[in-house]
């Protein structure tokens, strides 16, 4: 795996990490603050809220109803079109299985 | 090769050798539970750990899991905690423990003066097997007599970019060492059907190993949710799809030589599916209500010892058999240090490689089996729970090797 300080490749930042080339999605192997720029597949993208550690961004332009791809497979269907650089989560991709339960709470909630 | 050799055991009658030699106190029926939590509360510190199944309406599997554990070969002795009018069946739990050599007394609280006096009689009883295990022997033990469970629980994004495959490594060397592994949780294997499929040793097996996850999938449907926890979703993980590819990275990349279910015992090395979710109807709510629950059914098939590869940072152990903490999140393994074990969030952060990691989680493997504890084991954590399920044996088509 390469280090963290290592050029991008193909103009994607480096705290992106590609885990297959079958993916239309980029994880963050390092927090991502909110309203930097970064570039994604050769694309300049404003950030617009925190990518947390873990988190995906999109690779490529997502249309609705498409598969989502990590690793490799297909982990679910956009619920609308996704831009590239946009963070990929629960607000715009859904399970193809069981539906994801999560609780509402602020941030500053969760961190208690 | 030497280092393998190095590893010594408690020798069983069934030939299987323990990494440990507790002194188990199992209580019957929930009546019985803090009885037994005054007895073992006398020995903090000491190698005796309580276990129990809380229900009084009977129950197959709790009965053949009870047996299990209590003739794991992590454990020495067995003090049984009945009330009296519960429905479990405490002769034959009894009766399996006498057989298989190890020293059982049974303390029914209705009929021993109530609860003071059962504490005291079980206090004496556990004091005594406790002194009588200091005598035991050891003999030489290899790394292919070792059985390693894995679980992950409280997964973040970076369960499946880190700990899981680190494991995964670590399970290919050990399975190339003759041992058993085990990995599990079909309910998080949803979406990996066909790529684990392609893994196993026969065609008859794949079609078990499909089979197995539609049942999770069907069951989780029925239940309306996915084995999927809130905490999960601000990890960045957005599915249960998703979280079961991460999950699935836990394997390896070793031949499926089989699927097991709760108790049962692989018949040879190699890496097994256990398959945790019940047959039949839902009956009994959630497969497994909690992680602690499905360590206990890795125990239960024999797991000398279960890694744990947790992001968001579980800090659970459970009794019977170490848990070794692998943590997934760099920023989780600063907090928690105290409770990992292993911190795999550096690959992350490029200070080492899959390979490493996959190689340190084996070196502990077998410190552990040596007898170093693990954080777990040092903070005192024994979690424990067994509730409901029921089950169907498992056909001829799930263990090839055994049938050959």
């Amino acid at each position: 795996m390469a280090g963290p300080d290592a050029p991008p490749a193909d103009q994607t930042d480096g705290r992106l990490l590609l885990l297959s080339d079958a993916d239309n999605v980029l994880v963050a192997r390092r927090p991502i603050a909110a309203g930097e720029t970064i570039f994604v597949s050769g694309v300049p993208v404003r950030t617009s809220k925190e990518i947390l550690l873990g988190h995906k961004v999109a690779r490529q332009a997502i249309a609705e109803n498409d598969k989502v791809r990590k690793y490799g497979a297909p982990i679910g269907s956009a619920i609308r079109a996704i831009a590239v650089g946009e963070h990929v989560h629960i607000h715009n991709m859904k399970s193809d299985y069981t539906r994801t339960h999560v609780i509402d709470a602020s941030d500053e909630e969760k961190s208690r | 090769m030497s280092e393998a050799a190095k590893l010594r055991g408690y020798l069983r009658s069934d030939g299987r050798k323990g990494i440990r030699n507790v002194v188990v106190v199992a209580y019957l029926v929930e009546c019985a539970h803090h009885v037994g939590r005054e007895i073992v509360g006398n020995f903090r510190g000491r190698d005796v750990h309580l276990i129990g199944f809380p229900g009084c309406f009977p129950n197959e599997y709790a009965q053949r899991m009870m047996e299990r554990l209590c003739t794991h070969p992590n454990v020495g002795a067995v003090l049984l905690l009945s009330l009296g009018c519960e429905s479990f069946n405490k002769f034959s739990l009894s009766k399996a423990v006498a057989a298989s050599g190890r020293p059982v007394a049974t303390l029914t609280i209705q009929n021993n003066g109530g609860t003071l006096s059962t504490i005291a009689d079980g206090t004496a009883w556990v004091g005594e097997q406790l002194e009588a295990l200091k005598a035991a022997e050891t003999v030489p033990m290899g790394l292919d007599e070792l059985v390693v469970g894995t679980v992950c629980g409280g997964s973040d994004g970076t369960s499946g970019l880190t700990g899981n495959p680190a494991v995964g490594r670590a399970f290919d060397r050990l399975v190339e060492a003759g041992a058993t592994c085990i990995f599990e949780e079909t309910g998080e294997l949803i979406g990996c059907e066909e790529i684990m499929a392609e893994r196993a040793v026969t065609p008859e097996l794949a079609d078990e190993l499909r089979a197995s996850v539609a049942k999770a999938a069907r069951y989780y449907a029925t239940l309306g949710y996915g084995s999927f926890a809130p905490g999960n979703a601000d990890g960045g993980l957005s599915t249960i799809e998703e979280k079961s590819m991460g999950a699935y990275a836990k394997s390896g990349s070793s031949r499926i030589s089989g699927i097991i279910k709760p108790g049962d015992i692989p018949p040879s090395g190699g890496l097994f599916l256990m398959d945790v979710v019940p047959d039949g109807e839902v009956r009994f709510g959630f497969p497994n209500i909690s992680d602690n629950a499905e360590i206990v059914e890795m125990i239960a098939s024999g797991c000398h010892l279960t890694l744990f590869v947790t992001g968001r940072g579980s800090v659970s152990g459970s009794a019977i058999s170490p848990v070794v903490k692998v943590c997934a999140n760099p920023d989780t393994y600063r907090k928690l240090k105290g409770d990992m074990d292993i911190d795999a969030g550096k690959i992350l952060e490029g200070h080492a490689t899959l390979d490493d990691v996959g190689g340190e989680i084996l070196d502990l493997i077998k410190d552990v089996a040596r007898g170093e504890t693990t954080k777990s084991e040092h903070l005192g954590h024994r979690e424990f729970i067994l509730t409901y399920k029921s089950f169907e044996p498992i056909g001829p088509a799930c263990l090839p090797t055994a049938a050959a």
